[in-house]
């Protein structure tokens, strides 16, 4: 499968920062990647990388781990030089003389906190607002630390502070120069289901407020849950779209059908109707393939009582993003042993 | 190229303030000159030194005054950077806008203002002791000569000197206990030409003095530029370079 390269499905508009004032939109996206190339010596990190992110899109960057999924963030967030390829990065090129100014404009949240812990919650944002030149400094501390529920814990020592707290000050403190593109690495990595629910639900809220998330992740319900669009990375771009998408085109569509007891004859039940194109016998009852379950549904509902059955459900089969996920890095597992 | 005065007070604050809470920039702090005020001080006072030897026993106190800013400042300035890698919060500072220059020049700045600052204070101690207690051949012995003048200009050429070396180390090494020791032996060198003159194997004329001071001045000032060209973003933040 080539590299996908689409927006379609993006939000349209431009981003508003956590504090709900407009940030400025540079160009028509966030992010646009032409063909980028990471490598070390012989190692390829990430090759031939293209796509582009609209502003105010949730954009979920998925891929087991080593796929490049960090190194592709760090590369774009001109902490490492790409090999070929080229980039837009909030409407600034990416060039190694334009690294301050696309700094000035994204933040990055690498994966670990990497706060100051000796250090207070304000000391830690007051150092980094300092970085950024902000103006109205405790303002904007205080809007961070509001939009990530901590504020009652500023003068707090952040070594004091649980892992999913440490995590929330780290989002704060990405908050706070109210950037054009967020990229979150593996935000809730380590975390445990309550800090994971908090971050979800910080990251709701952002999305709300329409700022660009570029979040990379290898938990599917996660970018299911939250993202507009995800890729799906293995060194290479395997897949790009709306979850829903990539169901469809990786999944054919089929209806479950449960009944009560076996048919006598499923063949000359299913295979009279031309809204299904394939039926098989599974250990629930049957799948049945078809092209627009809307349809089906209702045909196939009136051939089994036709047929005497004792329908106990028809669903449509509902294929998770963890199953596009597998089914890919199956693909790419296969492929590896050919 | 302009360098940002916010972004550099910002490192160097936040340094500070992180010197206030770490036990062990505050015991090196506190232990190093206390032990080398003591030293000089046994020196001057304990030894029962006329005539000739007088100068050469003043100039062996104040040398030890002398590694006061050499060894404050390359033990907390060759943690600057390998410290932070190993802590993971040099990653959030590289993805913000400062340039390397600031970075660098905010780190220098915290050990250099603290450690200018002990020096000198301790130098004062050493010279109010003098004049109080010491017996007035020593006393003139102090004031004769070159040795104010060497103390009051190699003392912030030291310590900057000795802060080059040790970032310049932090940002090459994979361990802070390694950085710590190759910075302070590095950071050494100086001192021996110092030594020389202090010892009186090297008559130091106010002349000389200046010029040899001019002249650590520009080694300083090369290895900020040195420093920063070695300051590597990718190497720092992968453990491969660009």
């Amino acid at each position: 499968m080539s590299s996908g390269r689409s927006t379609a499905g993006a939000p349209k508009g431009r981003a508003r920062s956590a504090a709900g004032s407009l940030a400025p939109a540079y160009g028509d996206h966030a992010l646009t990647v032409e063909r980028l190339s990471k490598r070390f010596d012989d190692r390829v990190a990430f090759e031939d990388v293209s796509f582009e992110v609209g502003y105010g899109e949730v954009f979920g960057f998925l891929g087991p781990n080593g796929a490049g999924k960090t190194t592709t963030v760090r590369t774009l967030g001109t902490l490492l030089a790409p090999t070929s390829g080229s980039a837009t990065v909030a409407g600034v090129p990416l060039r190694a003389e334009n690294g301050p100014e696309i700094r000035a404009r994204i933040s990055i949240m690498p994966e670990s906190p990497g706060l100051y812990l000796r250090l207070t919650v304000m000391e830690n944002l007051q150092c980094f607002a300092g970085l950024y030149e902000l103006d109205q400094v405790r303002e904007r501390i205080e809007r961070a630390l509001l939009a990530v529920n901590l504020l009652d814990r500023a003068r707090d020592s952040c070594a004091s502070l649980s892992k999913g707290l440490r995590q929330r000050v780290a989002l704060a403190r990405a908050l706070l120069n109210d950037p054009a593109v967020l990229f979150l690495d593996e935000p809730t990595s380590g975390l445990d289901p309550v800090a994971t629910r908090e971050v979800h639900e910080l990251i709701g809220t952002l999305r709300e407020r329409g700022v660009t998330i570029f979040l990379t992740t290898h938990r599917l319900e996660e970018a299911e849950r939250l993202c507009d669009r995800v890729a799906i990375l293995s060194t290479t771009l395997r897949l790009i779209g709306r979850p829903d998408e990539l169901r469809r085109r990786l999944f054919r569509r089929s209806l479950d059908v449960r009944v009560r007891a076996s048919l006598e004859d499923p063949e000359a039940v299913f295979g009279a109707l031309p809204e299904v194109e394939g039926w098989q016998q599974t250990p629930a009852g049957y799948a049945l393939n078809v092209s627009d379950p809307d349809v089906a549904a209702p045909a196939v509902a009136r051939a089994l009582v036709a047929a005497d059955a004792d329908i106990l459900s028809i669903a449509e089969s509902r294929h998770s993003l963890e199953d596009v996920y597998l089914e890919l890095i199956d693909e790419d597992v296969e492929a590896a042993r050919r | 190229m302009s360098l940002s005065r916010r972004r550099v007070a910002a490192i160097t604050v936040k340094e500070l303030r992180d010197y206030r809470h770490n036990r062990f920039v505050i015991g090196t702090m506190a232990t190093v000159p206390v032990l080398f005020i003591v030293l000089p001080m046994i020196q001057l006072f304990a030894a029962n030194v006329t005539g000739k030897h007088v100068s050469a026993h003043v100039g062996l106190s104040l040398l030890y005054l002398l590694v006061i800013p050499v060894m404050v400042p390359s033990v907390v300035s060759a943690y600057s950077v390998v410290g932070e890698r190993e802590q993971g919060t040099l990653e959030p500072v590289l993805i913000t806008p400062i340039r390397r220059e600031e970075f660098l020049t905010g780190k220098a700045l915290a050990a250099f203002v603290p450690t200018l600052v002990i020096a000198y204070a301790v130098f004062g101690v050493f010279l109010a002791a003098a004049a109080l207690f010491a017996n007035p051949a020593i006393v003139s012995a102090i004031y004769a000569g070159t040795h104010v003048l060497v103390q009051l200009l190699f003392t912030p050429l030291l310590a900057g000197w000795a802060i080059w070396v040790g970032i310049a180390v932090s940002a090459r090494s994979t361990d802070v206990r390694v950085a710590q020791q190759l910075s302070v032996l590095a950071s050494m060198p100086p001192l021996a030409i110092l030594a020389l003159t202090s010892l009186n194997v090297i008559t130091l004329s106010t002349a000389l003095a200046i010029g040899l001071a001019a002249a650590l001045l520009a080694i300083d000032l090369l290895a900020w530029r040195v420093v920063a060209a070695m300051f590597d973003r990718e190497r720092l933040v992968t453990g491969r370079r660009a």
